[in-house]
């Protein structure tokens, strides 16, 4: 097996090694021995930045796959009462761009019942074959058969990657299917790009989005990767419609689950926050709650929705669903205007993509300075007043 | 019936960063605790105890460390603790930490349902309950908002898929992610803390696993590479604006104009 080893008589000063260790795993134990515990994370740091040949990588035998019997690139078609989720698309987007550097093909799989009419506006965005599984046991989703359809295709169609959106049924269709294979899944993918020899670099952030990791999964096909909506842009659509669509069988057997479904019932529709164009986004500089009618107004005025950081959310001044932010949404509009937020890490993780970053903050050295385009330093109760009026006189809609 | 509730010890806080120039994670302290999240997972266990008399079994693989967690879990009202722990099982990734661990409740006695949080702080992925699942090839269902019902043979729950919620009916055994706030999770009791001091945590081994194979477990067993780690990048260009108050809304409406996100009068 893959293990560090310590070569104890290269050691001259044994105080000095436990700190090279970033999750504490080298310890002097009460002989003054050095020891690796089971917290090493084999990340190697202690190799690559300790003295020379003290600590020493035992590599145990790799099993590699053949990288060349699996080739293209998969999207799972992330879809709700009839509609594809525009996520679908971003997805596609990349993974055109991924494949045209490669020369693989694009494929889609989409499961459901009754859904292959929507099929072929997935070739509009790329997918060169667009696979559907339509039987009335996938009317809802239940975990096995989607497991079952997805794995099944991969089994025929062997796609070196598969790309799954970051939703609620992505996250759980992914990791059981990936596990299925033995292969690799990285979550949450924020940068995604692809090597010749058909590896995928994968970006994500991790420990709350104030480190990022750069990850591969080199020896097992495929490559699964989960992507959360907005990360990357949406393609224009070609107006030609393209892509062969393949009906897919599959054994009746492999379509049935115990869980039983009693009863599914939509959520009250708020204009989701990802699809608006311009965000009006408030964080503790706002100081009362009735304060909000403010950030409301100039949200209205330039026909925006509001959102909020996750301490304003917390307080019960907003629904969940408008909270930006690694544990809220995602967004990318073509206008945010921040007010009185910081800029905690968390919260630029879900917004930094937007396309004009306007901060409005009292707080000359806070973060969200150097995430913005341009940064207003002041009092957002002196100055949106001001903008409000003024917009008001420009524009006839709200005179 | 038995229950197991799968936790991880994480670090305090996040704030961790990478030193630029060595590439090195520098963390601040290493106060440990237990993943938030599983604080709902525990919650929602010692509720379905209290209807049905379930017994509560939690499992952590971790470093020897790790049984602080488990004792936190003790003081909650747990009443059984394992902790899975081996140098092979060192650099896993989501596969391996998954494998393992559904190795270490095989050995343990599968139970009727296995709970787990929705994601844990550090690695942030939400995806090793699933894969749990599949190794010991039982449904799960993640995302759970709300149980509305259980007999000795099914649960019945709430499924968040986003724009729809689905109530279903899941046979045992299953396992189960639950969403933050499905129960509120109670503080953790002086009393019980005292009690459970000394209440022995077995260790699970590699050794002791069914599949004894090292090339399962650790970074051998794990598909995914870390190329690299490095702090997050910003390189954006700003420009700061600091008039006084009538003169940054001036500027603003001037520059939103100029975007074209204001309707202008003809």
């Amino acid at each position: 097996m893959t293990s560090i080893r310590i070569n104890h008589e290269k050691i001259v000063n044994a105080e000095e090694l436990p700190k090279l260790c970033p999750f504490g795993a080298i310890e002097q134990n009460e002989r003054g021995q050095i020891e690796i515990l089971p917290s090493c994370r084999m990340c190697k740091m202690c190799i690559r930045k300790g003295p020379a040949g003290v600590f020493e990588l035992d590599e145990g035998e790799v099993v590699q796959v053949d990288r060349s019997a699996w080739q293209g690139i998969l999207v799972y078609v992330d879809h709700s009462m009839g509609e594809i989720n525009p996520l679908t698309y971003e997805l596609l987007g990349k993974a055109g761009e991924m494949a045209r550097k490669t020369g693989q093909p694009v494929y889609a799989v989409m499961a459901g019942d009754g859904i292959r009419e929507l099929a072929p506006e997935l070739g509009h965005y790329g997918a060169d074959k667009i696979f559907v599984y339509d039987f009335p046991e996938l009317r809802h989703f239940r975990i096995e058969p989607y497991a079952a359809v997805l794995h099944d295709l991969i089994l025929k169609e062997k796609p070196s990657t598969v790309l799954v959106g970051g939703t609620t049924v992505g996250r759980s269709l992914a990791p059981r299917v990936a596990a299925r294979l033995r292969t690799g899944l990285t979550a949450d993918c924020t940068q995604l790009d692809m090597q010749a020899n058909t590896d995928l670099d994968q970006i994500r952030p991790a420990f709350g989005g104030n480190i990022m990791a750069h990850i591969r999964t080199t020896r097992t096909r495929p490559q699964f990767a989960t992507v959360r909506s907005k990360i990357f842009p949406t393609p224009a659509r070609n107006p030609e419609p393209g892509g062969e669509i393949v009906l897919c069988e599959i054994s009746a057997e492999k379509l049935q689950s115990p869980i039983q479904v009693q009863a599914v019932r939509e959520k009250a529709r708020v204009t989701s926050l990802e699809q608006a164009d311009v965000i009006v986004a408030c964080g503790r500089g706002v100081k009362q709650e009735k304060d909000l009618a403010l950030i409301h107004s100039l949200a209205d005025a330039l026909g925006g929705a509001v959102a909020a950081t996750r301490p304003l959310i917390e307080r019960g001044w907003f629904d969940p669903r408008v909270q930006i932010g690694l544990s809220g949404r995602t967004v990318r509009p073509k206008l945010l205007i921040t007010c009185g937020i910081s800029g905690a890490i968390q919260f630029v993780a879900g917004m930094k993509d937007a396309e004009c970053i306007i901060s409005i903050n009292k707080d000359s050295t806070a973060p969200i300075i150097k995430i913005s385009h341009y940064a207003l330093i002041g009092d957002l109760y002196e100055i949106i007043p001001g903008v409000i009026e003024l917009i008001r006189e420009k524009s006839p809609v709200l005179a | 019936m038995e229950i197991i509730v799968c936790i991880k010890q994480v670090p305090s806080n996040s704030n961790v960063q990478v030193d630029p120039k060595t590439g090195v994670l520098i963390r601040s302290g290493i106060e440990t605790k237990i993943n938030p999240y599983d604080l709902f997972a525990i919650e929602a266990a010692l509720r379905i105890k209290e209807k049905t008399g379930a017994k509560i079994k939690t499992i952590s693989m971790g470093p020897p460390q790790a049984t602080e967690a488990i004792k936190e879990a003790f003081s909650m009202g747990i009443e059984e603790g394992y902790l899975l722990t081996d140098r092979g099982f060192a650099g896993a990734d989501v596969l391996a930490t998954s494998y393992a661990l559904s190795q270490g409740i095989r050995k343990i006695g599968l139970p009727a349902l296995i709970l787990c949080g929705k994601q844990t702080t550090d690695g942030d992925t939400a995806q090793v309950g699933p894969e749990i699942a599949e190794f010991l090839h039982i449904p799960h269902v993640t995302h759970v908002l709300g149980i509305s019902g259980i007999t000795e043979k099914a649960i019945t729950l709430d499924h968040d898929l986003q724009d729809h919620i689905q109530t279903i009916t899941v046979p045992f055994p299953c396992l189960l992610t639950v969403e933050k706030d499905i129960f509120q999770p109670r503080l953790p009791s002086y009393l019980l803390k005292q009690e459970t001091a000394r209440r022995e945590i077995a260790q699970i081994n590699l050794a002791d696993l069914d599949d004894k194979n090292e090339q399962h477990y650790g970074l051998n067993g794990s598909p995914t590479q870390v190329v690299k780690i490095f702090p997050p990048l910003n390189d954006r260009s700003y420009e700061i604006w600091e008039e006084n108050p009538e003169e940054l809304s001036r500027k603003l409406v001037q520059l939103l104009s100029s975007k074209k996100f204001i309707q202008v009068r003809s």
